[in-house]
């Protein structure tokens, strides 16, 4: 199970008892105000969920894993996510409640737009 | 950039929402997305990333200062895999490479 952005959309209407459309709005405006902060070199802190930071990261030298070619590998800027307090006490409480994850849930549908 | 950041952003752009309506919404969107992590279910948000609960079994760790076996119980962690789309706007001009050459990372 995964909820996706329109799942959210859909799900922060009901919440707030706004329209869809306007859930829509609201949810690309959050992500967007993000990518922009990001795109800065701005970190983000969100209290309770988690912050955001820009890393640098140097050029190397590399090698294609399956060939064994080398490759360089340019300097590149990442995002990275560390999770808050709450919300990783509550990530970590499902455990004992029994939630929907198994041990290798996540590794069979990674796939990313 | 913080959560008040981001609230004043909805109320500047998305119109017709109050100070309070405003902080209250993006609210939601943080609340619900804890919820659904708390589940232990992952929330994708498309050109943005991956928010994904990883199940760590139990493994032995060391006391860095003794060497002293401990186990590590088995836990859930929260991680964050970002999406192309994100970072491709972080390295604009390596972007039209990247996108051709790192579709497997």
């Amino acid at each position: 199970m995964a909820m996706t952005k329109s799942e959210l959309i859909e799900a922060v209407a009901e919440r707030t008892k706004i329209t869809k459309s306007r859930a829509e709005l609201v949810v690309n405006c959050v992500f967007d105000a993000m990518t922009a902060a990001l795109e800065r070199g701005e970190g983000i802190e969100i209290r309770g969920y988690g912050s955001f930071t820009v890393r640098d990261y140097k050029p190397y030298d590399g090698r294609n894993p399956r060939t064994g070619n080398q490759v360089s590998v340019p300097s590149k800027r990442l995002p990275f996510f560390k999770v808050g307090k709450e919300l990783k006490t509550l990530v970590n409480q499902g455990l004992a409640g029994g939630g929907s994850v198994e041990a290798d849930h996540d590794d069979d549908d990674d796939d990313d737009e | 950039m913080t959560k008040a950041e981001i609230i004043d952003c909805v109320y500047e752009k998305v119109g017709g929402f109050s100070k309070k309506e405003s902080a209250e919404v993006v609210e939601a969107v943080f609340e619900t997305m804890k919820d659904v992590l708390a589940r232990g279910d992952k929330v994708k948000i498309s050109g943005f990333g991956n928010f994904v609960v990883r199940e760590k079994k139990e493994r032995i760790g060391r006391n860095p200062q003794t060497g002293e076996p401990i186990p590590i119980s088995a836990r859930r962690v929260l991680t964050f895999k970002p999406s192309q789309v994100l970072k491709n706007v972080l390295n604009p001009d390596k972007a039209a490479v990247r996108t051709k050459t790192a579709e497997s990372a």
